[in-house]
């Protein structure tokens, strides 16, 4: 089955994301005989859509246009559209993020395109298409079968990871037919620059109610800019407001795999571990010996965070300047 | 100005998920149905922007997919303040169904502004919204934390990486939202209660549609 694989970029640069889909995109169109097309929307140089074949992408469509600088749900649902008919493609998979959640469900009435979403891993068969899903906000997980003639899948950020299949790449650069304006406008962005995306970072600093409140959160971004990580914090901190939404990791919020991760006052709940357990590195500061983030950490410190913070942070400091 | 909020009947958030027969279908037996809670934040929003409207939005509507059971759910949403309801008669079977029934209501009730919460609390699908929205090929925005009407013109906040990003919508549009449209959710008072018995609660007949997703049996 002919595959399409919808990737991301951050002002020209893919998206780590990109490449898992990329990965996956690539495993299933080995296992079931058919082709892989990834598509770029926005302006990505072609140094940078290259480097897609490293994951295996034989054909990138780049499509760059104004009207789809900012996420329209409309216009972009119009381009994978078009790509997909003049691609033939039967499977077309996006990520479980906001644009996967806000441009998937308009393509599936598109293409009329059963969508299965929240995807973990491979699919257990091909014929029927059948995979596994979240459900119960990561508290189980169901398998559907997709009985359309085309299928979409949202795939679960970093829940089958990256793998390299090096092949040549052909990029074509293609006009999508759009119209001149949409039902909607952006009027103003407010967006932290020379920050390192969450989902995307490879060291995370990550906090918990251990904290005590969110004044206290000054030596955490000390130590995430030392680092050049990005912060992070379990739900309790989000649900108080100390922290913005967008920094909740854990099986309800947002689901991340960097390099290492700082769990730093969080007693590490199922829930917080479910979002954070395809870290390759664990570090845990915690004040309860007893506390179950011990059980998944690389690395533990038993320690109250307010003495061990200015320390690590020292220490830190020092090997960065050596 | 009409708005209309999908609802979906889900089990309690602090339900103990159990699940019978092999582990292959959902144990409902003393569960708590509530209202999905994005949903109830959404439904929170329009309220409190009907109330600063003066009088320029005339009306919340609620909708649901489900068979009768899903009343008791549906009269919480009428005492917390909806005017209306409207129940599709047909089991949720899934979103792309779901969706086309919600955009038939839709085309019937003639709504300026359609809130659907990201995704209900069971099946995570995060689908009937942006479905919805192409089904009547209106403009829709995901992830909405804010929702405001100035003048007439209405602007959402979305989130996007690293931050937020302001729009301004033409109507119709369905606005997909998330946490931080509304802080807390609205709990029904006694006499909200006592209302919600006399709201109209309108059972509708499902429309024609496809079902394009199977879980599994």
């Amino acid at each position: 089955m002919s595959v399409l694989v919808y990737t991301e970029n951050w002002e020209g640069k893919f998206k780590k994301l990109s490449f898992e889909l990329v990965s996956y995109g690539y495993e299933l169109a080995q296992k079931t005989g058919g082709s892989l097309t990834v598509l770029s929307i926005g302006n990505v140089a072609e140094e940078e859509l290259k480097k897609l074949g490293q994951y295996g992408a034989t054909k990138v469509v780049a499509v760059n246009d104004d009207k789809v600088k900012s996420l329209e749900n409309q216009a972009y649902t119009s381009v994978i559209e078009q790509v997909a008919k003049k691609e033939a493609s039967k499977i077309v998979i996006f990520a479980n993020n906001f644009a996967g959640k806000a441009v998937a469900p308009r393509v599936s009435v598109k293409l009329k395109a059963g969508l299965a979403s929240s995807v973990v891993g491979l699919p257990i068969s091909y014929e029927p298409f059948k995979v596994s899903k979240r459900v119960f906000n990561g508290n189980a997980f169901s398998n559907i079968t997709v009985k359309s003639d085309v299928k979409i899948v949202t795939l679960l950020q970093n829940s089958y990871g990256i793998f390299e299949n090096p092949v040549e790449t052909a990029i074509e650069n293609y006009n999508a037919e759009l119209e001149d304006s949409y039902g909607t406008k952006v009027t103003s962005v407010d967006k932290i620059t020379g920050k390192v995306i969450l989902t995307d970072a490879e060291i995370v600093v990550s906090a918990g109610r251990g904290m005590k409140g969110p004044e206290n959160w000054t030596t955490i971004e000390e130590l995430a800019d030392v680092l050049g990580a990005a912060t992070a914090c379990s739900r309790p901190v989000s649900d108080e407001g100390w922290r913005p939404h967008s920094e909740h990791v854990g099986q309800t919020g947002k689901i991340i795999a960097p390099d290492l991760y700082f769990a730093i006052g969080i007693s590490g709940a199922i829930q917080h571990l479910g979002g954070i357990s395809g870290s390759k590195c664990i570090v845990a500061i915690n004040r309860d010996p007893e506390a179950p983030i011990f059980e998944a950490a690389d690395y533990g410190i038993v320690g109250y965070a307010f003495k061990v913070l200015p320390e690590l942070l020292g220490a830190v400091k020092e090997l960065k300047n050596s | 100005m009409k708005i209309l909020v999908c609802m979906s009947n889900v089990p309690d958030t602090t339900t103990k998920i159990r699940f019978k027969e092999d582990n292959t279908k959902f144990d409902d037996a003393g569960v708590q149905w509530i209202i999905n809670p994005w949903d109830e934040l959404a439904l929170t929003r329009a309220l409190e922007l009907k109330e600063a409207s003066g009088g320029s939005i005339s009306s919340i509507t609620v909708a649901c997919v489900g068979e009768a059971t899903t009343e008791p759910t549906i009269r919480k949403a009428l005492a917390i303040g909806a005017d209306d309801a409207i129940r599709v008669n047909a089991v949720a079977q899934d979103s792309y169904f779901v969706a086309a029934q919600l955009a038939e209501v839709v085309k019937q009730g003639s709504y300026d502004i359609v809130l659907c919460g990201i995704e209900s609390s069971d099946y995570n699908n995060s689908a009937v919204g942006g479905m919805l929205a192409e089904f009547i090929d209106v403009p829709s925005v995901s992830s909405v934390s804010a929702l405001n009407i100035d003048n007439g013109t209405v602007s959402v906040n979305r989130e996007i990486d690293g931050g937020k990003e302001t729009l301004e919508v033409k109507l119709p549009f369905v606005a997909v939202v998330q946490k931080g449209i509304a802080i807390d959710p609205r709990i029904p008072n006694m006499r909200g209660i006592m209302m919600a018995r006399k709201k109209p609660l309108t059972v509708v007949e499902p429309v024609d549609a496809d079902v394009l997703v199977e879980y599994e049996e």
